[in-house]
């Protein structure tokens, strides 16, 4: 799948578990400026469905896109605010 | 977000520093009330020690008589430590550190720390101390979400 947007930073939490995923999140979006997209790379599988929770629950934060590869999970998450 | 934290086995140390540092990720405000043995999470020796038994807990593959022997904590608690190691799973104190630099704020009932000796320089540092129950009943009054673990 192709992702048609600019991506500012990537995230590699390959191989950590909850709660990790969703943390390391949280700082990195914090290190963006608004507008900017964070690529997350992880293996969790509840990773999909914990950032589409947190992005949905936390202000300044927007979950562009998921893409359920074999072994990776990417997720797309725009700093809004 | 306030929770209560008053178990301090190696299982039940994690869904309260799980849920309290992904609630600060929210955004929430969470202040975590370590009371009993729960203190013994924020304790900085004894959180990286804390023990699983299989007495009591069906679930587990061994039968309470067995799991009664001595010495079988140490084996039960090995088993689960290298599970959570395998699995990349965060060790308590890097989860209480972690939901330090994120703001939670964990406090240390005074109480159960006279009851069990312990002293304010035992915890990790960030750690608050000299709070009671009305300090948690002022906090849960106060939050969105209110959990005893």
């Amino acid at each position: 799948m192709s992702v048609e947007f600019d991506i500012a930073e990537t995230l590699d939490v390959k191989g950590a578990s909850c709660p990790m995923p969703v943390i390391e999140t949280k700082a990195a979006t914090d290190g963006l400026v608004e507008g900017e997209v964070l690529e997350v790379l992880a293996t969790d599988p509840g990773s999909v469905s914990d950032i589409d929770g947190w992005a949905a629950g936390t202000d300044g934060v927007k979950l562009l896109e998921q893409v359920e590869g074999e072994d990776v999970y990417q997720h797309y998450v725009r700093r809004t605010e | 977000m306030a929770l209560i934290a008053t178990k301090g086995t190696l299982d039940m140390a994690y869904p309260p520093l799980i849920l309290a540092s992904t609630a600060a990720a929210f955004g929430y405000e969470v202040t975590v009330f370590h009371t009993f043995w729960g203190l013994d999470i924020l304790h900085e020796e004894h959180s990286a020690d804390l023990k699983l038994s299989s007495v009591g807990n069906p679930n587990m593959p061994v039968p309470n008589v067995v799991g009664a022997l001595p010495g079988m904590d140490r084996v039960t608690t090995r088993m689960m430590e290298r599970r959570i190691d395998d699995n990349d799973t965060a060790t308590v104190g890097e989860l209480v550190e972690t939901a330090l630099e994120m703001g939670v704020e964990f406090q240390a009932c005074q109480m159960t720390i006279d009851l069990l000796d312990y002293d304010e320089d035992d915890f990790f540092d960030g750690v608050t101390t000299g709070v009671g129950a009305a300090t948690a009943v002022q906090d849960m009054a106060e939050a969105d979400i209110q959990l005893l673990v």
